[in-house]
């Protein structure tokens, strides 16, 4: 009961004035660009880092996880009634609800989505509660083999298991891990990647990284598509169920937060793979199958609720462990220690205020989520008609402002210019952008961890696997790796299996 | 010689194309309708969906005047445009809808129908809604 205990000890501390605006703060701009597509958490919170460094840690952390939050409700409303899924997570509702939004039944859907959204975030956060504690508590017994090995399964997780091709998606980790590699090794003080220039020597700064990729290459992949025929508008009305709505309802959205959650929880989880589950778990278990494919609410119910359990289960690793299993709760690991904190199993011990406050904020924002998102959704759906050209102007604008703003000098804006172009190639060859992220990220810690495990054995190659934790993590690395092959040589021995059914129909929808 | 309208599917835009189905009548000319929709917008409210069109076309057939209807889905602005169409088309009339806008609409936004009677090298009919 310690956790129930501590977790009134952060409500305490977010139900101030202040806090509160800064949270009402952080879910509308989330929602707002959760809802316009190609924008999402991950570039605001990334064009928001130099802001929230002056803002005390506990705000800024409020704000982060309100737009964080915030964006899974609004993506879910440009999937339904625009049918562009602003992210990965919201591909598949996007294939029931907009076929609902395209038979009048946007109302219903959006509802649907918003309500089994705040069930799921809540029961989520809930689960966070009893759970991060725990996984704290366990990876504080971890040594420097063990976390080097629970990170390198996060990689695989990235780079494998979530993107569409394992080979872009380990393109794209090494090309992060490059970037994370430049400036001065900590260790023998040698120059590494920073071709003689004085303003590579501390390294790359994240913030410069992560504007560049998502922001600039955001901005210049859409500008070079900008011409596209509008859509109609859907009329949306005020978000309303029926009773039938409800009870075909409820049990998708129970059963889509408990696929979720632990999906999310996994350092190497996700939530292409659970919406997906979800979807094909709805389908089986419907009394209407027959409406699947024509607008059944199940079909949005479920994946919705999946979807936003995931997203409450990601922070579980992020705050317990400090492995960020996305881009948003990558660049909130940063923020952190920009903040001056250590991300890491000592993060609940050392700062127990800060990170229950965190957990407190999010019961508040998803609050507040449902309450800005129910009754306003038709205004959301205006932002739509916003013309892109202002929309990217503008992201250029505080993309390069936030990137001057790090260290004041212009070469910062040189290389924003250069990773924008990264990302915009990026984007053209179809390379996944998180892994970089993580990448840049988590390469400087997995390093140190590695240079760690092999300095307490003297240079031995055998202190890299010490620990049954260790032996678990890389077998479950190389069962994901060896994953597709194996599903080959089951198929060829049974001729066409349903769990390689699945596995292609996850490659193509992420 | 034809009578061109813009059409937008709201109360302005039906009463513009009412306006110019007498006007055709009078004057015994073919009716063209426009619908433009801007590209560089994720959706656009000026956009006609296909059974808007052709309820439009419909309600011009049961009235047995010759008509056309034309969807334009490139470019950004309504006003150049249509104002292109009424140079092709040798248009004898434009017929537009106009409203009344609030100081701060006509500050932020360029009016569209101001561009089009200014602009104009044909008359333009503009059609306030009862």
């Amino acid at each position: 009961m310690d956790n129930i205990t501590s977790l009134i000890g952060g409500f305490g501390d977010v139900l101030s004035p202040m806090n509160l605006l800064i949270a009402l703060l952080g879910v509308t701009v989330g929602t707002a660009v959760g809802v316009l597509p190609g924008i999402g958490p991950a570039m605001t919170v990334a064009l928001l880092l130099p802001i929230a460094q002056d803002l005390e840690p506990v705000q800024g952390l409020i704000l982060f996880a309100g737009i964080f939050y915030g964006g899974m409700y609004g993506g879910s409303t440009t999937s339904i009634l625009l049918n562009t899924p602003g992210e990965s997570s919201s591909v598949v509702t996007a294939i029931e609800g907009n076929k609902m939004a395209k038979a009048g039944r946007a109302a219903q859907a959006l509802a649907t989505s918003a309500i089994g959204s705040f069930i799921a975030g809540t029961i989520g956060t809930l689960g966070i509660v009893f759970l991060m504690p725990q996984v704290a508590k366990f990876a504080i017994s971890l040594g420097a083999p063990e976390y080097l090995a629970i990170i390198l399964l996060t990689f695989t997780g990235v780079t494998a298991v979530l993107g569409a091709s394992r080979i872009r998606g380990l393109a794209s980790l090494l090309v992060g891990l490059t970037i994370g590699l430049v400036g001065i090794d900590f260790v023998t003080g040698q120059q590494r990647l920073t071709g003689g220039l004085p303003q590579l020597a501390d390294g790359i700064d994240v913030v410069v990284v992560a504007v560049g990729i998502f922001a600039v290459g955001e901005a210049l992949w859409v500008a070079a598509h900008l011409r596209r025929k509008a859509g109609e508008v859907i009329p949306v009305g005020r978000p309303w169920m029926g009773r039938s709505d409800w009870s075909r309802s409820w049990k998708p959205w129970l059963r889509g937060t408990v696929l979720g959650f632990p999906f999310g929880a996994l350092p190497a989880g996700g939530a292409e793979i659970p919406t997906l589950l979800s979807y094909t778990a709805e389908k089986k278990l419907s009394k209407h199958p027959e409406e699947f494919g024509h607008g059944a609410i199940e079909g949005v119910a479920g994946p919705e609720a999946a979807n936003n359990a995931s997203a409450a289960g990601t922070l579980v690793p992020l705050l317990a462990m400090g492995l960020p299993t996305n881009a948003t709760a990558a660049i909130m690991l940063f923020a952190l220690q920009g903040w001056g904190i250590e991300p890491g199993p000592l993060l609940l011990t050392k700062e127990p205020a800060l990170v229950w406050a965190l957990v407190a904020s999010l019961f508040v924002g998803n609050t507040m989520l449902l309450l800005l998102n129910l009754p306003l959704a038709p205004a959301w759906a205006k932002l739509l008609q916003i013309p892109r050209p202002y929309l990217y102007a503008g992201i250029l604008f505080f993309a390069s402002m936030g990137a001057y703003a790090v260290n004041s000098q212009p070469f910062d804006l040189w290389l924003l210019l250069v990773l924008g172009l990264l990302g915009f190639a990026m984007r053209r060859f179809g390379l996944p952008v998180l892994p970089l992220i993580v990448g840049v990220i988590l390469g400087p810690l997995v390093e140190r961890q590695g240079r760690r495990s092999l300095q307490l054995t003297g240079g031995d190659i055998s202190g890299l696997v010490g620990g049954p934790v260790a032996w678990f993590c890389y077998v479950l690395i190389v069962l994901a790796l060896a994953w597709p092959l194996v599903a080959k040589l089951v198929k060829a021995r049974r001729g066409g299996s349903d769990l390689h059914d699945v596995e292609t129909k996850t490659e193509v929808s992420v | 010689m034809t009578v061109l309208v813009g059409y937008v599917p709201n109360a302005f835009g039906e009463a513009a194309l009412s306006a110019a189905v007498e006007e055709a009548k009078r004057r015994h000319e073919r009716l063209l309708v426009v619908n433009m929709s801007r590209d560089d917008v994720l959706v656009d409210a000026h956009r006609a969906g296909q059974d808007q069109l052709a309820r439009v076309g419909r309600d011009l057939g049961e009235l047995g005047t010759a008509f056309e209807v034309r969807q334009i889905e490139e470019g950004n602005d309504a006003a150049e445009a249509l104002l292109a169409v009424a140079e092709e088309e040798k248009a004898s009339v434009l017929v537009i809808g106009i409203r009344h806008r609030s100081p701060v609409g006509k500050l932020l936004l360029g009016s569209v129908a101001q561009r089009i009677l200014l602009d104009a090298s044909c008359p333009v009919l503009a059609v306030k809604t009862g």
